[in-house]
């Protein structure tokens, strides 16, 4: 099908955005990559009476390396901090997980801030930004908050955004020495939407003992799930053999899996196991080399 | 509100000054106003690709666009991929190896096609398949397919693609 009518406001500029959608309220919907929007209008599930387009603000789109980590405008295209050379030495694991989110036309224009605001809980990018510890900067008409990603999302599709915000800015923080991390996932088909993945970002000490774990779940529950269960479990020990075990177990155990015809809950329960054994003995194995 | 905006687009390098209501896609700005109707309209929703054109030198689902957003856009659609009516060389090896059937897909995996050979020019048979899996083909000629870009990219497999 075709969108329904709606206003169209493209503007230019950040301020002219804001001040829009601060008049409309919860009229208004968000138009960035339009790679969830779209469909959902196509599809007539979304009925916005605005479209505020932030596509003309290029002071949205942006990778800046900080001092203290990366600095990511929402705006920024999935395939730009795929192939960010600065994204891939300071947040290699953000480029890692990129690669899985859908097929490259919709990573072409999807954007970081898309993917994040419209928290499907299947996605990638928030479970990363949750095993990150990334901070969201969300603005709204003469004022800004930042947010923990583990506190922006709040339910399926549902984040703390309210009306009259928007999602300008991803912090990543720069992580210890000695971190590898590393993404995994399983779908069904390449470029769809994960049954079950895992971010892990271990930190070793200099005798190979995990001092540091950051394990979150996507497509397991109805947010990204932190596995702080499975992070303690790590801690002091050599990540493999027994600690390994214990730690898939306890992720499996933090999750809340939908069943549905692509999976069973017991069988994505099983695929959060086996992943998490994979996401960690994966990044302990770089962190080794880091 | 203004019911239409004025956009300008350069479609396969000609320069267009339309007016389009907000909602309409750029798949039928293409299709209908333009009367460029070698891009075709599966899903409608992002899924099968055969809506795929250039935009800006990027492969997108122009069914996931508005066509207010391509305002100063270049597009390219396969229509643009060779001068008039021949054929270029990638749509040559697509008939040579049969890389169509039924032809709905076609336009979206030759688009793909051309994007992954201009940033990888000898693809390996995995990254032929990693590309065009973004592209249904619903009579499922995958194979035909593989091996045209295969064929196209003149790499050493280059007519040798074996056959299954």
């Amino acid at each position: 099908m075709k969108p329904p009518r709606f206003e169209y406001h493209a503007p230019r500029a950040l301020d002219e955005a804001l001040a829009l959608l601060a008049r409309q309220g919860d009229r208004a919907k968000v138009l960035a990559g339009g790679q969830s929007l779209i469909p959902l209008l196509n599809f007539r599930l979304a009925h916005p009476e605005a479209l505020v387009d932030i596509n003309r603000i290029d002071d949205l789109a942006y990778v800046r390396a900080n001092a203290d980590g990366l600095a990511i405008g929402a705006l920024t295209r999935q395939h730009t901090v795929e192939r960010s050379e600065t994204v891939r030495e300071r947040a290699p694991i953000l480029a890692e997980a990129c690669r899985f989110m859908g097929h490259l036309p919709i990573r072409h224009r999807g954007t970081i801030g898309g993917s994040l605001a419209h928290a499907d809980p299947a996605s990638e990018l928030p479970a990363v930004m949750v095993a990150l510890e990334a901070q969201l900067t969300l603005a709204r008409e003469q004022a800004r908050r930042t947010v923990p990603a583990a506190a922006f999302f709040v339910g399926p599709l549902t984040t703390a955004l309210e009306p009259g915000e928007l999602l300008v800015e991803v912090r990543v923080p720069d992580q210890p020495r000695r971190t590898g991390g590393a993404f995994v996932e399983m779908s069904r088909r390449a470029g769809d939407f994960a049954l079950a993945g895992v971010a892990a970002l271990i930190t070793l000490d200099a005798s190979g003992r995990c001092e540091r774990a950051r394990i979150a779940l996507c497509g397991v529950g109805p947010t990204p799930i932190r596995a702080r269960g499975a992070e303690t479990a790590l801690l002091g020990a050599t990540p493999a053999g027994a600690a390994l075990d214990e730690a898939a177990s306890r992720a499996a155990a933090a999750t809340s899996p939908p069943s549905d015809l692509h999976g069973s809950a017991d069988f994505r329960r099983k695929l959060a196991r086996h992943f998490t054994r994979e996401a960690v003995a994966m990044a302990a194995e770089r962190a080794t080399r880091s | 509100m203004p019911t239409t905006v004025p956009i300008a687009l350069a479609v396969n390098g000609i320069r267009h000054e339309l007016n389009v209501e907000p909602r309409w896609l750029l798949v039928d700005v293409i299709r209908d106003t333009l009367g460029l109707t070698g891009t075709h309209i599966g899903c409608e929703h992002g899924v099968c690709g055969t809506c795929t054109v250039l935009l800006d030198g990027e492969t997108v689902r122009s069914c996931l666009m508005l066509a207010a957003g391509a305002d100063g856009a270049e597009i390219v659609t396969v229509e643009g991929l060779s001068g008039g009516d021949s054929l270029n060389p990638l749509q040559e090896a697509f008939r040579e190896a049969q890389g169509l059937q039924c032809g709905f897909c076609t336009p979206g995996m030759l688009m793909i096609a051309h994007e992954l050979l201009h940033e990888n020019p000898a693809p390996s048979e995995q990254e032929i398949r990693e590309a065009i899996s973004a592209n249904l083909c619903r009579c499922t000629g995958y194979q035909g397919i593989v091996e045209a870009v295969g064929l196209a990219a003149g790499s050493a497999r280059a007519g040798g693609v074996p056959a299954r």
